[in-house]
Parts: structure tokens; sequence; C-alpha cells
């Protein structure tokens, strides 16, 4: 990288070859179309092109690519989840993501930097503990540590939290990582365009051409485009483009907040997540802290951001760091979370032929980016949901086969 | 602060308030399995002017919030059953 870095200093082509190619106006049909061009309708073009040959893709985003809940989320990566299924997926996903920046070319500032769920009560050890001997036995290693182990990793960490709710323990996920959820959007959106997948942006989807039960087409702002299989990725969209096809999901919207930090010195090496303050942080490789709380309690398709969210976070994050009193928070935004009543996704094939969902992403999508685009490339490739999702399908309501991961939400929605 | 109106208790802090969901009429007891986990599960999850329940806290009034959660903006409230009286 530096010598590309000094051979473009050197250069006098200015600018440089852009990631990916700025296409304009689609053609008449492709293969495949994803609507949405997050992290996870990038990676699925991606893996569609590299493993199935698949190339002839159109990837349509609304706005420009990553800037959805692709570049909103606080940038977590764990697989310490509740059920089996759930744990043996985000592994896959960590795995993936611990090779991605030299798969993708591109340093994604991958840094695995241990995760603590703090446990204040003891219902919550026992959570802990059960979630600890669930990822042992997938081969995921977490395991149940004490105070003193919580204060050796994070000596800053006021033990008592003020007062209000000391610390019993913890549940330690060595693999915890952060990651620059950007450069994944990026990694992915230029891998896919060096194998042929067309990226266009600033293209509204506005329908979906449905007949006789299978898809013929998608109508989007730059007009008719011929197809017979189209994956929806759209974090925060998921209800508005199923009502495009006339179907109903158990997905409902709720904003998500987060905020940051003005930059410090690195102090936090850890990640550091509270079920009871509502507090999940980590320092950025800025420095800034990255701090999220629990989803706004009502539902609103808006990524509008509140002060009610600010003051309730900040002070929780007092009650652990009361040293941060004078540093500044600088920025807050929101992204809209596609909820699901047993907290894990919906993927794969629905009642209509050819048409795809990867949805229901919630509060836990950034960490699933790369295993998401792999298996529904394979479900699109081969019109079969791979093994690995199959407790994830939209039938599983119908079916009553809930997945119940709301236990390993980061903290209590 | 945003504030919402309550039909019993006036115009309090959403604070002292609970959101209850899309208001739903269940189908016939007697229906398909499918119909019934058609309304177990599933909503009309797109965004517009809906009806919903809310439940006022302090004073336990459950009533029904006519809102679009496009905007968030609450258009009318009132008790259930009592739609026309306001």
């Amino acid at each position: 990288m530096p010598l590309r870095l000094l051979k473009y200093a050197l250069s006098k082509n200015y600018p440089g070859t852009r990631f990916f190619k700025a296409h304009e106006t689609p053609k008449k049909s492709y293969d495949v179309v994803i609507i949405g061009g997050g992290g996870h309708g990038l990676a699925a073009a991606y893996y569609l092109a590299k493993e199935h040959g698949i190339t002839n893709v159109a990837v349509l985003e609304k706005g420009y690519i990553g800037g959805g809940n692709t570049g909103r989320n606080t940038t977590i990566v764990r697989s310490n989840y509740l059920t089996p299924e759930g744990v043996k997926f985000y592994d896959a996903s960590v795995k993936i993501y611990e090779d991605l920046s030299e798969e993708l070319d591109l340093n994604l500032f991958y840094s695995t930097r241990g995760h603590f769920t703090l446990a204040h009560t003891e219902s919550a050890m026992r959570t802990m503990r059960w979630r600890a001997e669930v990822n042992k036995h997938v081969g995921v290693e977490s395991y149940v540590v004490g105070p003193e182990e919580i204060s050796k990793a994070c000596p800053q960490l006021d033990m008592s939290c003020s007062g209000q709710a000391p610390i019993l323990g913890a549940l330690y996920h060595a693999p915890g990582s952060v990651a620059r959820h950007d450069g994944v959007a990026w990694g992915y959106a230029r891998g896919a365009d060096r194998l042929g997948v067309e990226i266009f942006q600033n293209t509204e989807v506005l329908g979906i051409d449905v007949q006789g039960g299978k898809v013929a087409g998608v109508k989007t702002s730059k007009g008719y485009i011929a197809t017979t299989k189209v994956l929806s990725a759209v974090a925060g969209f998921t209800p508005r483009i199923c009502e495009m096809v006339g179907m109903d999901t158990p997905i409902v919207i709720h904003p998500l907040q987060a905020c940051v930090t003005e930059p410090m010195k690195p102090w936090l090496d850890t990640i550091l997540v509270s079920g009871s303050l509502h507090v999940y942080v980590s320092q950025s490789s800025r420095g800034e802290l990255v701090m999220g709380s629990s989803l706004d309690p009502y539902e609103v398709h808006s990524t509008r951001s509140t002060l009610d969210f600010v003051e309730g976070l900040t002070s929780h994050m007092l009650d652990m760091f009361p040293f941060l009193s004078n540093i500044k928070v600088v920025r807050q935004w929101a992204g809209m979370a596609d909820m699901t009543p047993d907290f894990a996704p919906i993927m794969g094939k629905t009642p209509i032929e050819g048409f795809y969902l990867d949805a229901g992403w919630g509060t836990w999508g950034f960490k699933a980016t790369p295993i998401s685009g792999k298996t529904m490339a394979e479900t699109i490739a081969r019109d079969h949901a791979p093994d690995l999702i199959h407790s994830f399908r939209l039938s599983r309501f119908e079916d009553y086969e809930l997945t119940g991961e709301k236990g390993a939400a980061s903290v209590g929605h | 602060m945003k504030l919402l109106t309550c039909p019993v208790n006036g115009t309090r802090p959403l604070s002292e308030f609970v959101f209850g969901g899309e208001y739903r009429v269940p189908p016939a007891a007697d229906c398909s399995d499918k119909v019934w986990a058609d309304y177990v599960h599933n909503r009309h999850g797109a965004p517009g002017i809906k009806q919903e329940w809310w439940y006022h806290a302090p004073s336990g009034t459950w009533f029904i919030a006519e809102r679009n959660t496009l905007t968030d903006q609450v258009i009318r409230t009132f008790l259930k059953g009592q739609e026309g009286k306001q």
C-alpha cells in the first residue's frame, strides 16, 4: 500500500482511479437485481460474482453506498450470541472478517479488542453463564470473568457504577472486534465492480413487477429493469419494499441512535457493554468514544436524533466513567432498524418466486455483513438457502419456530 | 420535551407513556392456523397514518392514538369505543 501511495504522489494523472465505475443508465435486464447498496447488498453482489460466476448483476442504491445503516452502526463485530444457530452464524462472519482486509485489498482497520458484557445483577450473571456455555459448545471463545479481571482490563471503569449498579462479573468474548464500517461497503463495492457487477447510486426502486407469483422486473427512477431475481437488502426500508410485492412481515421499524465524543488519546482497549445501563462503548482508531444505547421506544420511520437519547446515554456513561464529565459529545445520528419479534434476522426465500429477503437486521447487521452476503449469494444462485441460515427463514413465523435471540441483544431493548 | 395527549388526563410528557403497538382486530377464533400466525406475527410495517395502542402509565389508561409513523405527528387520541365522542 505505501508503494501505491508513493506512485500516486509522483503521478501526473489526477484524480486516481475510482473505487467503482459510475454507471448512469441501467441495462434493459440483469440476471439479478439487488436493492440496497449497503454492506449486505454489495457483499451479496461480490460473492455472486466471485463464488457463483453470476456477474450480470445490478446493485441499486437510493442514496450513496454505505450511507444507510452500514455507516450508522457502532462497528462492533462479535459472535457471543445465545442460540447455537446464532452463534454458528455470527462466528462464520467473524472468521471472514478476520481476513477480509487481505481479501478486499483494503485496510478495514479490523481491530480485535476483546468484548466484555457487564452483569450488574444475578439474573444477568445467569444469562452470561448460559451464553458462555453455548459459545464454548460451538467452539467460540467466551467465558465468564469476575470483577478483578474486568478491572485489570479496564482500570478506568468505576466498578460500583457510582454505587448505583455494582459490577458482579462479565461475559468475556475474546474475538470481539471493531472495524471501519464504510470501508467494508467500499471494499465489497470495488471487489464486485472489478468482477463485472454494476453499481447505481441515486437510483430508487419505485415498484417490483410480480406476474403470476414470480418476479418479472423492477421499476426504478431510471427506468424499468427486467429480471427474474431480486434481493431486498435494505435495512430500515424492508416493510416498504415488501409492500411493493404485497407481503406483510413481522418487521417493525424503530430508530436506533448513536453518538461519538471528541477524540482522546487511546485509553479504552476493550469493548464494553452494559445491558442494565443501556450502554455500549469502544474507542475508535481516531480516538473518539463510539457509544450506543437502546432502541427508541416506538415505531418511527425517520433518522432524526433526540436530546433525550444523549442525556440518558451520557448519564450512564458517567456512572461507568466519572472522569469523562468534561468530554464533549460532538456528533449524534440515528438509523432505522428492522426489528423482528425474536431478535434474529429474516433471510432467504419468500412465497414470491425470485424475491429474496436479507432483512430484519435490527441492531445486529454490521457484524453479519460478510456471512450474510455469502449465504444470500448461495441462496440466489441455487434458489435454495444453505443450512446455516435455515433458522432465519421467513416461514419460521408461520411454523412457530422462532429463534429466541433477544437475550443476546447488546443492551436490553 | 415531546408531549402526548391522554384522553383522560390531558397533555402530558411523552416519558409518561408506553407504546403498545399497532391497533389490530383479531380474526375469528376458528380461523385457519395460517391466518392466526399472520395475526400473531405480521405487522403493517410500512410507514403511514396508523392507529396504535398507547398506555398512560401513572394513571393506567390504555387509549388509541392516530399517528403518522413517517413524521411522528399525532393526529388525535381517543379511548377505544369513544372515537366520535371527543
